[in-house]
């Protein structure tokens, strides 16, 4: 961090309240640096992205009133991750949220399976994936967050939750069985 | 119930998101939509897919340091843990000159008649000692009656552990310390920006009352015995503050 930084850093955290921070928020630094390393596509951005979500989860702890720390802690990484993206790679943003469930062909079990069992070939299709599809994944899949919890993380209603992920799924699907490593890459 | 609206509400009853009536509902068009079957054992084959990769990305540790650097940076009572390590080492050795030279000339505590067993620069070593990064406690708790059963075992004695937050003094941790060649309990309380340890023995000498304050290299503190118990509380706060603390711990 920049001196900067560290001067508006300081004095912002009580003593009893720095003790309340380690025992509610630190815990969850993998959650914060998993879903930043998901939305950046890669560990050297995270982790700057996740150290600065920290320093803001500091200064904002006396707003935090107890209740789900973990979703506290992810929005303000989803927040500061956005931040950064519109800053650095605003084109990634830009790509359309499309509200149509295609119409596509049942993909067997058995298909997925082979496809979804080579890491490499999964990680590049949930790369490939809108960041709004990609977060709803991440955090329903490797997080385990309820529908609340991914509600109030990425400030979607509650109701659209549902067909969020049907759609992040579907494009998963997609990726995984209808373009090779090759062609994925291609489209980042 | 059309198949269309099936899609989405197939997830829902994968991520167990419908209530009792819906799942119900679902259940029952499984058992005759075999689009609806085949999509849910793809999604199903997917989510597993997608657990067993191993892609969760834990926290780096260098991380897991930098933050940690940051909150000592931004905790406001932590003006001694900001410190540079060289001046540390600094305080360290004057320290240790002071002590080598003046060992056997530095008083005790208190007067012979109602001397604590330990000296004034063993005091302030285990204070400043416990203001360094990761030293202050064992175990972090507002509540008393964590703090309290910790030290169930790790010491010959069971030290009183009350909290008062409400008179100004929040208790925020304990932890184990010695003091005098002797084991002894660190109760931490928060004052303002002010970390307050006070440390708890047990005596054989009688009750004393909470004895006048002393003061050097810029600490304060005050000592009495109550009820068996030998107590020093100490801090850079003012005296005052400490006299308070003093007299509901001596009730």
């Amino acid at each position: 961090m920049s001196g900067s930084d560290q001067g508006r850093g300081s004095d912002v955290l009580e003593v009893q309240d720095r003790a309340r921070f380690e025992q509610l928020v630190l815990p969850h630094l993998d959650a914060a640096f998993n879903l930043a390393r998901w939305l950046l596509r890669n560990r050297a951005d995270s982790e700057d992205v996740a150290q600065e979500a920290m320093l803001r989860a500091c200064r904002f702890f006396r707003g935090f009133h107890g209740g789900d720390a973990r979703a506290w802690l992810l929005q303000i990484v989803r927040n500061t991750c956005y931040t950064w993206l519109e800053k650095n790679r605003p084109v990634e943003l830009m790509s359309e949220f499309d509200e149509e469930l295609h119409q596509q062909p049942s993909v067997s079990p058995e298909t997925l399976a082979i496809a979804g069992d080579n890491r490499e070939r999964l990680t590049r299709a949930l790369e490939t994936l809108p960041p709004r599809f990609r977060e709803v994944l991440v955090l329903r899949e490797f997080e385990g967050c309820s529908y609340k919890e991914i509600a109030s993380i990425t400030a979607i209603p509650i109701g659209t939750v549902m067909s969020a992920l049907a759609r992040a799924r579907q494009r998963l699907q997609r990726a995984l069985t209808h373009s090779s490593p090759q062609e994925a890459t291609r489209e980042l | 119930m059309s198949c269309d609206s099936t899609r989405t509400v197939l997830h829902g009853y994968l991520d167990g998101e419908l209530d009792a009536t819906r799942a119900a509902e679902f259940e029952r068009h499984l058992e005759n939509c075999r689009e609806c079957a085949v999509a849910l054992g793809a999604e199903e084959s997917l989510r597993s897919s997608l657990q067993r990769s191993g892609l969760y990305e834990n926290a780096p540790v260098s991380l897991r340091k930098k933050v940690r650097a940051d909150l000592d940076a931004a905790t406001a009572s932590s003006v001694a843990l900001r410190i540079p390590a060289w001046r540390w080492l600094a305080l360290a050795a004057a320290l240790l000159i002071v002590a080598s030279v003046s060992w056997y000339a530095w008083p005790r505590v208190q007067n012979s008649a109602s001397s604590a067993p330990f000296t004034a620069a063993e005091l302030i070593d285990a204070h400043v000692r416990s203001l360094q990064p990761g030293h202050l406690t064992d175990v972090v708790s507002s509540d008393q009656h964590t703090v309290k059963p910790w030290f169930n075992g790790k010491l010959a004695f069971v030290p009183p552990v009350k909290d008062f937050t409400d008179e100004g003094f929040a208790l925020i941790g304990g932890r184990l310390d010695v003091l005098g060649g002797q084991n002894v309990a660190a109760l931490v309380y928060a004052r303002r920006k002010h970390v307050i340890n006070v440390f708890v023995l047990p005596t054989k000498e009688p009750d004393t009352p909470i004895h006048p304050p002393g003061l050097r290299q810029g600490y304060q503190w005050r000592h009495w015995r109550y009820q068996g118990m030998e107590y020093c509380a100490i801090s850079d706060v003012a005296d005052s503050d400490l006299y308070e603390l003093a007299q509901l711990l001596y009730q």
